[in-house]
């Protein structure tokens, strides 16, 4: 057996692998729901009930989405120049920590003010985080993977002290946890009495805007041409590392932004466990979406729906929430496989 | 050959049809081989003479026909069966260990892989006999990394022998060699074959096959088009059998020189690797001509492409434009200065596979205006510039939108020479522009580089092909281990005059007089 590439793919090539995808996924996951002794017809409809089954369900679809945007965005723009950014966790924290360096009190400002110098410094922590490898890649080639992977913990650790130490909220019990922001640094809801941020619409636009930067901007064009083959940017006059510099500048600002949008839009305070991995889900997201800024605004709603979907399914009829992890690997896999089948076709030998 | 008909029949290719999608690749193509005979497979890139020897090789099952040696059908998909039966094979990219001598890489694969003893004296002394039998001299002890890319095919071949091969196919055996070393390769070759091996040449050096082959197969789009004695026939008639048509070079009149638009002086660039960097090397490109550059690959042809190209400064030395003082050397400055570049290797260096047409063919361009203006590209105005390219330059191709990957390599070749072109530039650095290109898109290219050397351009045209070099250019350089020969003007060299530069020698005199 081969793999043969597909000059012209017809529309069912493009669309029936994806969707074949989809369906082995619920078909995969429903087996599962099985064993583990449910019934898998309402296992399914109640993660669906659960993700997007009431005003509130979709909300807190919504509102679990929000970081997946951004972390998913991050590494969307990262891989396009094949930058193998695995830190967006790293950077999602940098920018959190920004936002309560900042938001607590330190700049005692209006709301109007206050807010944009977050969103720019929080990103601008975040840009510095994923610098720092691609100097040491470009300049000595060291392996953007292994730094950004291992950066993920050394941060994570700093935050830990900072917590422990100077940023440790008073108040806090003991926790640790850092000072509440002021009410100035607090993202507003976008309607009155629903619990949902301007965090999401921030996404969105940062969604449209990345888009935009991929399609009409030089920057996106020659991080297209980066990442599809560098020897032929190279010869051709691009700028190769500043290229790479520009994009892990992006691609930190957008992870950071999940920082500082779960920070002032949700919780309100830093602790450790501000991210459950959405640095690393970012990556799902991301390949679901095949690096499209657009798509990641799907992908971030899928993945947050299973997820979101699986909590409430799993407090209705007692099958654990690692459902949604195991849907979720499915899928990914599986559509990696139907990405493939999209472009090439199987042939016998 | 008088007398083949009547010689058994050692390889039969039987109507072999191997489809790829809606590609026909080979198209119930036939060929009997005779003992002691030479056949000479001849066809365009793309004809099908790659896929016809991976079928009889079992890289690829074919769709219909069979392979018989010696009268024994071979089974379908089996490489193992296709070299037990007594067929060898020597690749144009050699598949040598560099770090194991020449005596290990022969023996390689030839005994069990776990023994106490091997029997090293024994196949020492049958290496040694058919190097002398096939007068294939090479130091059975010399690590192969130290050889010459002639030695290096030798041991090839001798790899082929030490395996009792009865048939030898060479795949494009001297597009790596020298003249003097393909005269080695022929006579070798012709001991072979007096000694009743028989042998499958594959090439499209018109010269080559007319000298060594005594049969021509003709393969055209996949079918057998032609096959005949070469006694009866002429390298004319071979072309225009091989393209289809009448095609004729295009005529060739002597440039008129004006200044040198660039110089090099006295540049070095360090070694990389195998390949060595260049060696005080002083160059001018003058303006109104057609500067050819002969070699042997991997002498220091690609170090002076990629200096000439932006890619890399010199180490010591310098480069001068008449324009301008070079201050920080890189493509784009390259191509500023007026510098057109057409790479060696179209489809890694010259063009972005999955981009589309318009997007490769903005690659130099797509920071200025009109282009692109303050960071936002004017996508339009790339679509309208790539179309002009596709009419002006008649690139075959489904439309700008299409992916490059889907045209032919003549046709790639066609976009890279308009998006290099249409800026004017005053140096074209051609390096191997026609390297796999059909007849049709050789001459275009050819055409092209003439008529911007007429119009003004200096043009240093790199070639591995000497016809070629001694067809186009004005004056002729020949580079060895990264050191340049003077200057030679057209008609004062022959092939075998170049080829003793080729080979390294001369040099010493030769910095004297530049001097």
């Amino acid at each position: 057996m081969r793999l043969e590439p597909i000059a012209n793919p017809s529309l069912a090539r493009s669309t029936l692998p994806p969707a074949l995808a989809i369906a082995a996924t619920v078909v995969i996951s429903s087996l599962l729901a099985m064993l583990a002794g449910a019934n898998p017809f309402g296992v399914l409809g109640l993660i669906l009930k659960g993700a997007a089954g009431s005003q509130f369900a979709v909300l807190e679809t919504l509102n679990r989405a929000t970081p997946l945007i951004f972390t998913g965005l991050a590494v969307a723009v990262a891989f396009r120049a094949r930058l193998w950014n695995i830190g967006a966790e790293a950077q999602l924290y940098a920018g959190a920590l920004l936002t309560v360096v900042l938001g607590t009190g330190a700049l005692p400002w209006s709301a109007g003010a206050l807010l944009p110098v977050l969103v720019l410094t929080s990103m601008l922590a975040g840009a510095v985080v994923l610098l720092v490898p691609a100097l040491l890649k470009v300049r000595f080639g060291v392996d953007e993977v292994v730094t950004t992977l291992l950066f993920n913990f050394i941060f994570l650790l700093f935050i830990s002290l900072l917590l422990e130490g100077p940023l440790k909220d008073p108040m806090g019990m003991g926790w640790p946890k850092s000072e509440r922001l002021i009410a100035e640094a607090r993202l507003p809801r976008i309607v009155e009495g629903l619990r949902l941020h301007w965090g999401f619409g921030l996404a969105l636009i940062a969604a449209g805007l990345v888009w935009i930067v991929e399609r009409r901007t030089t920057l996106g064009y020659e991080m297209r041409a980066v990442g599809l083959n560098r020897e032929a940017a190279r010869f051709a006059g691009i700028p190769v590392n500043m290229v790479l510099i520009k994009t892990a500048l992006l691609s930190g600002g957008l992870a950071a932004l999940a920082g500082f949008s779960e920070v002032a839009g949700l919780k309100g305070s830093l602790t450790l466990d501000l991210s459950p991995g959405f640095g690393y889900t970012g990556i799902i997201v991301a390949m679901l979406a095949l690096l499209n800024p657009l798509g990641v605004v799907a992908a971030a709603l899928f993945v947050a729906g299973i997820f979101v979907g699986a909590d409430s399914m799993s407090r209705a009829v007692g099958v654990p929430t690692y459902l949604a992890d195991i849907m979720l690997a499915t899928a990914l896999l599986l559509m990696v496989l139907a990405i493939l089948l999209t472009r090439f076709r199987v042939v016998r030998e | 050959m008088t007398g083949a008909e009547t010689a058994q029949v050692v390889l039969r290719l039987d109507r072999i049809t191997k489809r790829f999608g809606k590609l026909t690749a080979n198209d119930a193509v036939s060929l009997d081989l005779h003992r002691g005979e030479v056949v000479a497979l001849l066809g365009e890139n793309g004809a099908g003479k790659t896929t016809l020897m991976n079928i009889l090789f079992g890289q690829y099952t074919a769709d219909e026909g069979r392979v018989e040696v010696m009268g024994r059908a071979l089974p379908p998909g089996n490489p193992r069966a296709a070299l037990e039966a007594g067929v060898g094979m020597v690749h144009q990219h050699f598949t040598l260990a560099d770090n194991l001598t020449v005596l290990d890489n022969v023996t390689l694969g030839t005994e069990p892989l776990w023994r106490w003893r091997s029997d090293r004296s024994g196949a020492r002394a049958k290496i040694t006999k058919l190097a002398a039998d096939f007068h294939l001299s090479v130091d059975p002890d010399a690590k192969v990394g130290s050889l010459t890319v002639g030695e290096r095919q030798r041991v090839e071949i001798l790899k082929a022998l030490y395996r009792e091969a009865r048939i030898l196919i060479l795949d494009e055996p001297t597009a790596v060699l020298t003249p003097q070393e393909a005269d080695d390769l022929f006579a070798t070759l012709r001991e072979a074959v007096a000694m009743g091996l028989s042998i499958v040449f594959i090439s499209h050096k018109l010269h080559e096959v007319m000298d060594i082959a005594h049969r021509v197969v003709i393969l055209r789009h996949g079918k057998v088009v032609a096959g005949m004695a070469t006694a009866d026939t002429d390298r004319h008639a071979l072309a225009a059998a091989m393209v289809g048509s009448d095609v004729s070079a295009p005529k060739v009149n002597p440039g008129t020189p004006g200044a040198p638009l660039l110089n090099l002086r006295d540049v070095t660039t360090p070694d990389r690797g195998n390949a060595p960097g260049l060696q005080s090397v002083t160059l001018a490109l003058r303006a109104g001509r057609i500067t050819g550059l002969a070699g042997v690959s991997g002498n220091g042809q690609a170090a002076l492409a990629e200096l000439i190209g932006g890619l890399t400064a010199p180490e010591t030395g310098q480069i001068a434009l008449d324009t301008a003082d070079v201050t920080g050397w890189t493509p784009r400055i390259a191509v500023e200065h007026g510098i057109a570049r057409i790479p060696e290797d179209r489809h890694k260096t010259g063009t972005i596979a999955d981009f589309t047409l318009t997007e490769n063919a903005i690659l130099e361009s797509y920071h200025k205006p009109p282009m692109s203006r303050t960071g936002w590209m004017n996508w339009a105005r790339a679509e309208a510039e790539t179309k002009a390219i596709i009419d002006g330059y008649d690139v075959r191709c489904p439309g700008p939108e299409a992916r490059i990957r889907l045209l032919s390599g003549g046709n790639m070749q066609k976009l890279i020479l308009g998006r290099v072109l249409e800026a004017a530039p005053r140096i074209i650095l051609a390096n191997q522009p026609v390297r796999g290109l059909d007849i049709g898109a050789v001459n275009y290219v050819h055409e092209q580089l003439l008529k911007a050397r007429d119009r003004g351009a200096a043009v240093l045209l790199i070639s591995e092909d000497l016809d070629e070099i001694m067809a186009l250019s004005d004056v002729i350089h020949v580079m060895s281990e990264g050191r340049l020969s003077p200057e030679f003007a057209r008609g004062t060299m022959t092939p075998a005059a170049l080829g003793v530069w080729m080979a390294g020698h001369g040099f010493d005199e030769g910095v004297s007089h530049a001097s």
